[in-house]
């Protein structure tokens, strides 16, 4: 028996998002689920009751109905206490629920017996659970309309011209707060044309500021404000001061400010004070993101846009609602890579697996108990350190059938002293043995050796082929020797079999030829093809 | 030319060689690197030809020889194909192991030059040692021939016992070279002699037949080397410096090579020599299966959605494998990379050093197909970048790119180190199926949540990307 997936309209005022798409529709009825949809859900957002049954959604009238008949709820926003009350004994809910905000929300949904997902609970460091990552995906649609808003209210183009009417400086915009809507800001405004500064405690996204066309300005103060988890910290008091400053030389400069700094679970920081929205130039636009936890601006009105000191000052709380189409696409498919990974055998059946580290993150009732907030992630055990010390012996070993062919830079010391050792007596040993004429020749092997030993490790290892033919190609010098052996003079002893020896040498000189010639010609053939 | 002059003309080209293999230490001096080489050569040939040791009779049989055997070569060099480098590389080895033998064997016959006491021991051995190891190299560079150019099956043969075997092997050996020594003449000694040589030759191939085709890059570079240490014991044989040098330099050089490889893989150098992946552990199989099964389901796409992928990205970090080479996709790569630059896109390559089957076989793949070499590099320098790529495009490879070398422990290649592609935001892997790679274990990148799979042979599907590519401008 599979399970339905119900997705209700969403009844906070204003609100024009929905929680799923036609589009996705299919898809979950793919994973084995039922979908109902209720009737005129995706009417703001552009998505007629018509497209949803086309995708094979069951439209339902009415709410209670679609409550009462769901196994799952697909919801935008944190259900109000008359849909909590809609929702089946056990039944299951995904949608925002800010559980640290709305401590009552938690306790009657626990006293539903529900299993809550709430998606902005989600372990957003964990790389897999990207793709489900709705506030990111949510804050980008943010940060774009943003944008759209202060182009909206500001009376000037972004991009500076020539024209025949004269010439017009470009909108210089100011973003503060480089997170991922204030990156979706940067991005967009950059892209209509304006100069775009943005500033972040945290020092590390300058180069994501750059690479998407923006200016990174500093504050003259050191401190990093990384507070783990990708999120800022509160930052000290000398560093604020030093931060004032520089927003009030932007705001005097710049025409259009963008603020998006948030603190998780603090009221937003008061970045743009009264006397700062006083020295902007008369038409300028602040947008502030930060409305719902209070504004990034003291003039901020949540919700609405005002005029103050000639400034248009814009505190929407809904600007994902806003891009309604957009935002709910992106909502759905958000939801959809959650439900595969509730679903992995595609059965239409749910598994809660409390032991997944995304899904553990997210759920914050289960059956009834609150399971918020989530332990904190154990970390992945570090990769296993690389062994040096073991690759040592390689050497050692390697060196003794061949005298000293190398010896390796990061030896242990009491290793070191056994290689020494072994050396030593191999040497005394020859030394001791040996006549000397073979001593001379020793003495030239083992430095060149040595000489071999230094040079290759220069190599670069793009050149290892080359380097193997034209090792190989020198190695045919063995033709030396055969050619010595083919008609040396004085060969005065009588018994010397000089035919065997002559056809014996001339099978090596052909050998040792082809390799020379090969060896050589292919080595140059390969190096011409290197090319910048 | 008198002996002196022989002499300082000898010095002289070993100090070219050193130039050579200097020279190959960065792109811009290899070529003359290489010139460097071919004059040595030429200046040790005709010193030696017109030296003391060879009087002019000898020399219609020198030239014609060397014409041949000149011929022969250059046309080799000149139609191989550079997937069969490996190839050619490897049967370039075995005729220097089989120059090596016939050499020593002349060498002993030759009666020209009496030597007694010590002096006639250390050169018996010579001869012995030489033979040996040119008889070994011989062997052992024909059977990775075998290998390399798929005439003999790339999985290790491993016979029981083979350890003992080779350790009777070396005892036999060491026995006839007792016998070889107390020989009285000529004759008598030659039994000894051949002996050993059919034992080395087994050896050779026994060798080599053990070691699995992922291993075959320091095969390769370990028979170069021994190619330079027969060069050498034949220069202590004839008491000539400028062969021992010249060996001297290509068996450090091979060593070098082999240890290299040895750390890219992580493993042991005599555990690569004695053959069999995880020759320890038992067969391979049984230790993956012990280790974690990889969990989760792998996503294909297809070459449409895999040019979309690479549309959209920024970054692209290509990591090609041997699969890229048996299915010469070189060429397609380069064009889709062309494109990809043109549109801005920061396209680099990633090697590891083992991928292929010899050293540096990607990057004469990539350069064959004219990849500027200023977008390639080592695994080193690339590896930290991936958490900045947008889609990591896995070209062929397998064990090179598997997570387990650093998330499992009890993963045959554990502590192997792997370009890290699987840090990507997407990484698209290119395999025919879905087996495993040479090494036999299962790659838990395939079930990675940003991991896509593109079944089918590399060169179709590149092509078939490639087009996508253009089809959506």
């Amino acid at each position: 028996m599979s399970l339905c997936i119900g997705v209700p309209r969403e009844i906070f005022p204003g609100e024009k998002r929905v929680a799923t798409v036609p589009e996705v529709v299919e898809k979950l009825i793919k994973l084995g689920f039922k979908v109902a949809i209720e009737s005129g859900a995706g009417e703001h957002a552009n998505f007629s009751d018509d497209t949803y049954r086309a995708a094979g959604a069951e439209v339902v009238a009415d709410a209670p109905t679609l409550w009462a008949t769901s196994d799952i709820v697909f919801k935008v926003r944190a259900p109000s206490d008359e849909e909590v009350a809609l929702l089946r004994e056990g039944g299951a809910l995904i949608s925002f629920v800010w559980p640290a905000q709305h401590p009552d929300l938690m306790q009657k949904l626990a006293a539903r017996k529900a299993t809550v997902l709430a998606i902005d609970c989600l372990p957003r460091l964990l790389s897999r659970a990207q793709k489900m990552d709705a506030l990111t995906s949510m804050n980008g649609i943010s940060g774009y309309r943003a944008v759209i808003e202060a182009a909206n209210a500001f009376g000037r183009f972004f991009n500076g011209q020539m024209t025949a009417a004269g010439k017009v400086p470009p909108a210089k915009v100011f973003i503060a707060g480089a997170g991922v809507a204030g990156l979706a800001a940067i991005g967009t405004a950059a892209n209509l044309g304006a100069i775009v500064r943005a500033n972040d405690t945290r020092a590390e996204v300058a180069d994501q500021v750059k690479s998407l066309g923006g200016e990174f300005v500093k504050v003259d103060y050191e401190e990093d404000g990384s507070g783990g988890g990708g999120y800022a910290k509160v930052m000290s008091e000398g560093f604020q001061q030093a931060q004032r400053e520089m927003y009030a030389k932007q705001a005097r400069e710049v025409d259009i400010i963008i603020t998006t700094a948030l603190i998780p679970g603090k009221p937003a920081p008061k970045l743009i004070t009264a006397e700062m929205v006083q020295s902007m130039k008369p038409g300028s636009v602040i947008v502030d993101m930060a409305g719902e936890q209070g504004g990034n601006c003291e003039l901020t009105e949540p919700g609405k846009a005002v005029v103050k000191h000639g400034v248009t000052i814009i505190g929407y709380t809904d600007l994902p609602s806003r891009l309604a189409k957009q935002a709910s696409t992106a909502y759905a498919n958000n939801l959809l890579r959650l439900t595969e990974e509730l679903c992995k055998s595609k059965d239409g059946q749910i598994n809660v697996n409390m032991e997944d580290d995304a899904i553990r993150g997210l759920t914050v009732i289960k059956e009834g108990a609150i399971t918020w907030p989530a332990p904190p992630l154990k970390q992945p055990a570090p990769p296993p350190a690389a062994k040096p010390a073991a690759e040592a012996p390689v050497v050692v070993k390697k060196a003794q059938g061949h005298g000293h062919g190398g010896s390796s830079e990061a030896m242990p010391a009491g290793k070191a002293a056994v290689f020494f050792g072994i050396g030593a007596i191999l040497f005394w040993l020859v030394g001791a043995f040996a006549p000397e004429a073979f001593l001379g020749h020793f003495t030239v092997f083992v430095l060149a050796c040595f000489v071999g030993y230094m040079v290759v490790w220069n190599v670069k290892p793009a050149l290892h082929t080359p380097l193997m033919s034209v090792t190989n190609a020198v190695s045919s010098i063995i033709a030396i020797g055969a050619l010595v052996q083919i008609a040396p003079p004085l060969s005065g002893g009588g018994d010397r079999p000089d035919d065997l020896i002559r056809w014996l040498a001339l099978g090596a000189i052909v050998l040792s030829t082809i390799n020379m010639f090969g060896g050589f010609a292919v080595t140059r053939r390969m190096l011409e093809m290197f090319r910048k | 030319m008198s002996a002196s002059l022989a002499t300082v003309s000898y010095l002289g080209a070993t100090i070219l060689f050193i130039l050579c293999l200097g020279g190959l230490s960065n792109q811009e001096t290899a070529r003359r690197g290489n010139l460097y080489g071919i004059i040595g050569m030429t200046i040790a040939v005709l010193a030696t030809v017109f030296g003391p040791r060879v009087v002019a009779g000898g020399l219609p049989w020198i030239i014609g020889a060397m014409v041949v055997g000149g011929a022969v070569g250059l046309y080799a060099a000149r139609v191989v194909k550079m997937t069969q480098m490996p190839e050619l590389v490897a049967l370039m080895h075995s005729m220097v192991g089989l120059a090596a033998c016939l050499v020593g064997f002349a060498s002993y016959i030759d009666t020209s030059i009496a030597y007694t006491g010590a002096e006639k021991a250390i050169h018996e051995i010579e001869i012995y040692v030489g033979i040996l190891i040119g008889a070994v190299t011989f062997s052992g560079s024909v059977i990775a021939f075998g290998k390399l150019s798929g005439k003999i099956g790339g999985k290790p043969v491993l016979l029981p016992g083979r350890h003992f075997l080779n350790l009777a092997g070396l005892l036999i050996v060491i026995y006839f070279g007792r016998e070889f020594l107390h020989a009285g003449t000529i004759a008598q000694g030659m039994t000894p002699l051949i002996v050993m040589t059919i034992i080395s030759l087994l050896f050779g191939v026994h060798m080599v037949m053990a070691i699995g085709g992922a291993d075959m890059p320091v095969v390769v570079s370990m028979l170069n080397s021994y190619s330079g240490w027969a060069a050498a014991a034949t220069g202590f044989m004839l008491s000539n410096d400028l062969l021992i040098v010249t060996g001297a330099l290509v068996g450090s050089s091979g060593a070098i090579l082999s240890y290299i490889m040895c750390n890219a893989m992580n493993r042991n150098f005599l555990s690569v020599i004695a053959g069999g992946f995880g020759s320890d552990g038992g067969a391979p199989a049984p230790a993956a299966s012990g280790s974690v099964q990889p969990a989760g389901e792998v996503v294909a796409v297809s070459a449409t959605e895999t040019a979309d992928l690479l549309r959209e990205a920024k970054n692209v970090i290509i990591v090609p494998g041997y699969g890229m080479a048996v299915a010469q996709a070189q060429h397609t790569v380069y064009e889709i990379t062309e494109y990809l630059r043109e549109k801005g896109v920061n396209v680099r390559f990633g090697i590891h050093p083992v991928a292929g089957r010899m050293p540096g076989h990607m990057n004469v793949l990539l350069a064959e197909a004219k990849v500027p070499y200023d977008i390639v590099f080592e695994m080193d320098e690339l590896n930290e970048d991936f958490p900045e790529t947008d889609v990591a495009m896995v070209i062929g490879a397998n064990d090179i790119v598997n997570p387990a070398a650093q998330e499992d422990p009890a993963s045959p290649i554990a502590g192997m180190p792997v370009l890290e592609v699987w840090k990507a935001k997407t990484s698209i892997v290119m395999k025919r199926s879905m087996a495993s790679g040479y090494a036999g274990v299962d790659n838990p990148l395939f079930y990675k949540d940003n991991n896509r799979m593109l079944f089918g042979d590399a060169k179709k599907m590149l092509e078939e990307v490639f087009v996508a590519l253009k089809a959506a401008e």
